[in-house]
């Protein structure tokens, strides 16, 4: 199959950027050839640490080639007019030019391991993957539309939360997701999440938590309220692994933890079981 | 420190006097009635100055002032409340309370965040932060009234969900999803009612609602002006920047069809006239819950499936189809 247009346009602008051919890993420090990275899955060459990927990148690596966006017509708004130092239509702007991305999740249906699947994939480059209308108003159209074909729906999150520049607006997002979960999954359908570095606040407090299956990714920061405002409420360090995945896994808050090279083959399975055993329409989820 | 407060001192010396000179009159029986009625008239004045027109970081301090009626005091005008406790896992978190309770002549299951009156009780209460315990009570509450057929009746009063170690361990997301999950398919009214606090995923978790009805100097918003202030800027202290920015009073929410109703408050606040402001609230309750129980359930989940659908503001071309079309 040949190569679709949006990945060919996402390869082309990172093999342009002669700036960024080195990149240093978070974790380890270890110095890294970014093809190198990439071929790896963005995945730390020595220390396995998982990079934060792009959204597209991430869909390469998920679908079969193929993959036909949902939503990507819906662009912000500016309800709130907000302005701080920057005003929120110049902010966006700006994360538009830096992520290459029109919103903070992409959205559309594709093929993986053959089989038809609903994939949401958020991106926290643009504006920490936060949560505002657009982002609502995508997951909830991916949601209708995978009920409708009656496909599995995947949503890979990475979130600071829901976005403050849309206030209430933003907020109102995660009750209109939590209503297309529900009816999506009360037809029986299957929904899984990825949970990805890092899942926060508004997001984690909603879909990120309402799905069948819930997979980590190895290391992922995971939570409700962010770090800092813990420490600051109880005056202490938290531990290192405190609101990690395999803390998560450990408390018996998450199915799974996957690493990135397996994590195709483990939703491709997952599909396989539900596809086998159809759950009946309308039981309790 | 609350401004709300602070502001009220002055006034509440002027009463003082008031009673004082009106205590003299009567006991000396020397007439005083025109220095009372200048003090009064003083008195109607610089009440009208503080609070006819108050900047939303001033209707935050409203919402928090110490005085204002909580959850409980509802519930004290119910006609009937029975409280039911625990999550049924783990403990039971006071900073919730809920139970059957008679509305007039109709049955219902009332809940509500409840934060402390002082400060003991607040450290009980954790000053109505709930845990995951509480909302898994919240949602145990509601699943039992959508089973029963009993209407739900919430208030909504905190500054978020508690942020604590021990809330992450026991999964304080997981609990406030599945309650929004609940609350979207309750197959009964939902009627929900902020009345001081709207503090975050906290609030929404007890208020996704049919109709969502705020006290006109309550607040709702995304997170609590110093929350917001320190997530953007790393800095609490601009919250009263924050509190102006995020159009969080009940009128710019009405604004934005969040709010379907606003409850007036006595001028002052609803603490000036506790009993009185209660009377109104649970007025405007019965009155939805009556509107709301003639529909059949069907058409009652369309509706509240619809009226959230709807909420949002991005552009895009095929704007007109979304929403109509499900």
């Amino acid at each position: 199959m040949p190569t679709p247009e949006w990945l060919r346009r996402r390869r082309s602008k990172n093999q342009n950027d002669g700036a960024a051919l080195w990149t240093r890993c978070v974790k380890c420090a270890e110095v890294l050839y970014r093809p190198d990275l990439a071929a790896n899955l963005w995945v730390c060459t020595k220390c396995g640490y998982h990079f934060r990927m792009n959204a597209f990148d991430r869909i390469s690596t998920i679908v079969d080639n193929d993959f036909v966006e949902i939503g990507n017509e819906v662009q912000s708004g500016d309800p709130l007019e907000w302005v701080d130092k920057k005003s929120y239509p110049a902010k966006l702007a700006a994360d538009r030019e830096n992520s290459q991305l029109g919103e903070g999740v992409v959205c559309g249906c594709g093929t993986l391991t053959g089989r038809d699947v609903a994939l949401g994939v958020m991106d926290f480059h643009f504006r920490g993957g936060t949560m505002g209308t657009v982002v609502g108003e995508r997951i909830t159209m991916l949601l209708e539309e995978a009920r409708k074909r009656r496909i599995p729906c995947i949503i890979f999150t990475a979130s600071g939360g829901a976005r403050m520049e849309e206030g209430m607006l933003a907020l109102m997002q995660m009750a209109k997701t939590t209503a297309a979960v529900a009816r999506f999954m009360d037809d029986g359908n299957l929904f899984v999440t990825v949970l990805t570095d890092p899942t926060s606040g508004g997001v984690s407090a909603s879909f990120a938590f309402q799905s069948d299956v819930i997979v980590a990714e190895p290391k992922a920061m995971i939570g409700f309220a962010g770090r800092r405002v813990i420490e600051q409420t109880i005056r202490q360090k938290l531990p290192d692994q405190f609101q990690t995945a395999e803390f998560l896994l450990e408390k018996g808050h998450v199915d799974m933890v996957v690493d990135r090279h397996d994590l195709k083959a483990a939703l491709g399975r997952i599909l396989e079981y539900a596809a086998a055993e159809p759950v009946a329409a309308g039981s309790d989820r | 420190m609350n401004v709300i407060v602070e502001r009220e001192k002055g006034l509440l010396e002027l009463e003082r006097r008031i009673e004082e000179l009106r205590a003299a009159t009567t006991s000396q029986s020397v007439d005083m009635s025109s220095d009372i009625r200048a003090l009064e008239e003083k008195y109607a004045q610089i009440q009208h100055e503080i609070f006819s027109s108050m900047s939303p970081w001033q209707k935050v301090h409203m919402a928090r002032h110490p005085n204002r009626p909580t959850t409980l005091d509802y519930l004290a005008q119910f006609a009937r409340f029975d409280e039911l406790h625990g999550d049924r896992h783990f403990r039971d978190d006071p900073s919730i309370v809920g139970g059957f309770a008679l509305l007039g002549t109709r049955s219902v299951m009332a809940i509500g965040e409840q934060r402390g009156r002082d400060t003991k009780e607040n450290l009980r209460r954790n000053f109505g932060m709930p845990s995951p315990e509480g909302y898994r009570k919240v949602r145990r509450l509601a699943h039992l009234a959508s089973r029963l057929g009993l209407p739900i009746v919430t208030f909504v009063d905190t500054k978020g969900a508690d942020p604590g170690i021990a809330s992450e361990e026991h999964a304080q997301s997981e609990a406030i999803a599945s309650c929004l999950y609940e609350f979207t398919q309750a197959r009964v009214p939902v009627v929900a009612v902020v009345i001081g606090e709207g503090g975050s995923g906290g609030a929404l978790a007890l208020s996704i609602a049919d109709r969502l009805i705020m006290l006109e100097h309550s607040y709702y918003s995304v997170a609590t002006p110093e929350g917001c202030a320190a997530i953007l800027w790393s800095d609490a202290g601009k919250a009263e920047e924050a509190a102006a920015r995020l159009k969080l009073t009940a009128q710019d929410l009405q604004g934005f069809g969040i709010v379907d109703e606003i409850v007036p408050e006595p001028l002052g606040g609803a603490h000036r006239d506790a009993a009185g402001s209660v009377a109104r609230v649970l007025g405007s309750v019965e009155s939805s819950l009556r509107q709301l129980s003639a529909l059949p359930t069907a058409e009652l989940l369309e509706a509240r499936y619809r009226k959230y659908r709807r909420i949002g503001a991005w552009h895009a071309e095929r704007l007109e189809a979304i929403g109509d079309n499900l």
